[in-house]
């Protein structure tokens, strides 16, 4: 009998694997983008950033279910990472990226362990205090970071050696969606893996999945810190295709926004960051060209709306309609339970 | 020296009565509500508008201050709060801080986003020399004022019935259903006054803490620190954590303004990693 119910997860996993014609489609899109929309490029490097950000708060939150209100710290620590660097002569891309999600994950590990004891509120708490903390650094430490200035003088060399970033955003946009691509399959790995489930079954009942034999501490520990890396790299990307960092990046807002961008396109499944932060960069754009001052008011009465009327109705239908797109994979008949929608 | 720990003490009451409400929001309900700078923000501007623009004096803007967020606070919670006290607190968190830049873009629109500045009485200005210290009288006043509301909270809570119905509702809220408590009548309540305290707060502190359409932001942070180090269970956790707060971060701007609020943040990270339900808190 269990290894009946091994070989069905198993092939559970396997399916969950394998790419639907919807995903492709998604990808073909992004990448089309490149040649059809040359004057878009800025924007959506933007948003591809936003995206991997988004995505590497999915890791933690929609995976994990850890409630973090400082994951801007991260994106923060390797934006400043890749952009020191890069000021300080190493003009290397890739290296910088290296660099940067080296550091994140770093502080990722050593913050990881602050977030494995108390409630969500403690969480919070002690997330947003590690972002407050990073800030106020950066915020003092003005002769590595230029303080309230911003970061200034980053000078990028082209990457691989082969292609000079251009003021069209078009060499940046490439190399931020290369970047996020391969770092979503790897996410994408990693969630249908045995692991990934391991992490779904702590979000779910962390108690039932000690009970079960999983090591809870070290998964969530070592989710943290990929998400870290993620982040950093997104920071990174931001660093590097504007050249600029700015105190910004590690604002509370950052952490917020991110937030925002997850929920809008659904929590706890790896398009939603990437979705969510196509739909709220648009509407930001949308909003902010129609009453430029105030556009936070209405984020806010979206988000407000968006959890009155039930976030994870939402995103279901977010998901029923992506199954039907998606092809027509889902249909085998599945005998053991999914598990709960619930997402946190 | 002793000038700073007046002042901070000065700051540590204000930050109290600002914060108190909180408490009970995320001791009773478990709610997790960051929009609490909002309704301090809003007793600061009915200060504001009522003394700049009507001429009312200072004084006598102060109960508004405390009525007008109370019934907003109300108001929310009977719409909108009390459909989310059941939910996760990722909900609950995304709610309220959608709330809060609601509450900023729309202070922003109706009332500019610079400072509004209160022209305090003239009794209230100045300072005075106690036995050789130098004393202001406008944060004497304010010490005066929120420690009379400590005490009436203090014997609030634990003279009267409803402070019993409210400790025993926070002790266990279903237990306090099941004896015939109507924890949601009380908790709506407790939720106007603790609007009406912050906004109170607000008002009082406009001239020390300054007011402006970013003060939810601002401030969100001390406030959940108040609440999360002192503990939810009784009013002297926040009261002593308020304190403790508001001296550490007058003498640490007087003494090492470089590191700033670093020190601050620090120090809670520490208390929240060694005692996760605060400092004050008996185990349980």
């Amino acid at each position: 009998m269990s290894t009946n119910i091994a070989d069905h997860v198993r092939a559970t996993l396997v399916r969950r694997g394998r790419w639907g014609i919807g995903e492709i489609l998604f990808w073909l899109i992004a990448a089309a983008t490149l040649y059809f929309l040359p004057e878009r490029h800025l924007i959506l490097n933007e948003i591809v950033i936003i995206g991997l950000f988004a995505l590497s708060l999915d890791l933690i939150l929609g995976y994990a279910g850890i409630v973090s209100l400082g994951h801007a710290a991260f994106f923060g620590l390797g934006a400043y990472t890749a952009g020191i660097l890069a000021r300080d002569g190493i003009a290397d891309p890739l290296l910088g990226l290296g660099a940067a999600a080296i550091a994140a994950a770093l502080l990722g590990f050593v913050t990881s362990f602050l977030v494995l004891r108390g409630s969500d509120l403690t969480k919070l708490m002690v997330t947003l205090g590690v972002a407050l903390v990073l800030g106020e650094i950066a915020n003092q430490a003005s002769w590595l970071t230029g303080g309230a200035d911003g970061l200034q003088g980053i000078a990028m060399g082209p990457i691989l050696g082969l292609f000079e970033f251009d003021i069209f955003g078009t060499t940046a946009y490439g190399y931020s969606l290369t970047v996020t691509f391969l770092l979503f399959i790897l996410a994408r790995r990693i969630v249908v893996s045995p692991y990934g489930l391991s992490l779904r079954s702590i979000r779910d009942n962390p108690l039932k999945a000690r009970a079960v034999g999983i090591p809870v501490n070290r998964r969530l520990v070592a989710v943290y810190t990929l998400a870290a890396a993620y982040a950093g790299i997104a920071g990174a990307l931001l660093a590097q295709t504007t050249q600029f960092v700015s105190l910004d990046v590690l604002a509370f807002h950052r952490s917020a926004d991110v937030m925002l961008v997850l929920v809008i396109g659904g929590v706890g499944y790896l398009y939603g960051g990437l979705i969510g932060a196509i739909v709220f960069k648009v509407l930001q754009d949308v909003i902010s060209a129609w009453t430029p001052q105030y556009w936070q008011f209405w984020i806010g009465l979206i988000l407000v709306i968006i959890v009155l009327a039930g976030r994870e109705r939402l995103t279901e239908r977010v998901r029923v309609l992506w199954k039907g797109v998606a092809g027509r994979t889902a249909k085998s008949p599945e005998t053991l339970p999914k598990t709960s929608a619930r997402e946190v | 020296m002793l000038t700073i720990l007046f002042d901070g003490i000065a700051y540590g009451m204000l930050l109290f009565v600002l914060a108190c409400g909180l408490a009970v929001t995320l001791g009773l309900m478990n709610f997790v509500n960051l929009a609490h700078g909002a309704f301090a923000m809003a007793g600061g501007y009915v200060t504001a508008v009522l003394m700049n623009r009507i001429g009312v004096p200072f004084l006598a803007t102060l109960p508004l201050a405390f009525i007008v967020p109370a019934i907003l606070g109300l108001v929310l919670e009977r719409t909108l709060y009390k459909r989310l006290y059941s939910r996760s607190h990722l909900d609950q968190v995304l709610f309220s801080i959608g709330l809060v830049f609601m509450a900023v873009a729309a202070v922003d629109y109706s009332f500019g986003s610079q400072q509004q500045l209160i022209q305090l009485p003239t009794w209230l200005q100045g300072r005075i020399d106690i036995l050789g210290v130098q004393v202001g009288l406008y944060r004497s006043f304010i010490i005066v004022i929120c420690g009379a509301l400590v005490v009436a909270l203090q014997l609030i809570l634990t003279k009267t019935r409803f402070g019993s119905r409210l400790r025993a509702a926070v002790d266990d809220p279903r237990v306090a259903r099941g004896l015939g408590i109507n924890v949601s009548l009380i908790f709506a309540t407790t939720f106007a006054f603790g609007s009406g305290l912050a906004g109170l707060g607000g008002a009082l502190g406009a001239e020390i803490l300054g007011l402006d359409p970013t003060f939810p932001l601002k401030f969100m942070i001390y406030f959940l620190i108040v609440v999360t180090v002192g503990g939810t269970t009784s009013i002297t956790g926040p009261f002593l954590a308020s304190l403790l707060l508001g001296i550490a971060d007058v003498a640490g701007k007087y003494y090492v303004p470089s590191v700033g609020a670093f020190v601050i943040y620090t120090l809670m990270i520490v208390v929240l990693v060694l005692r996760p339900q605060g400092l004050f808190e008996r185990a349980r």
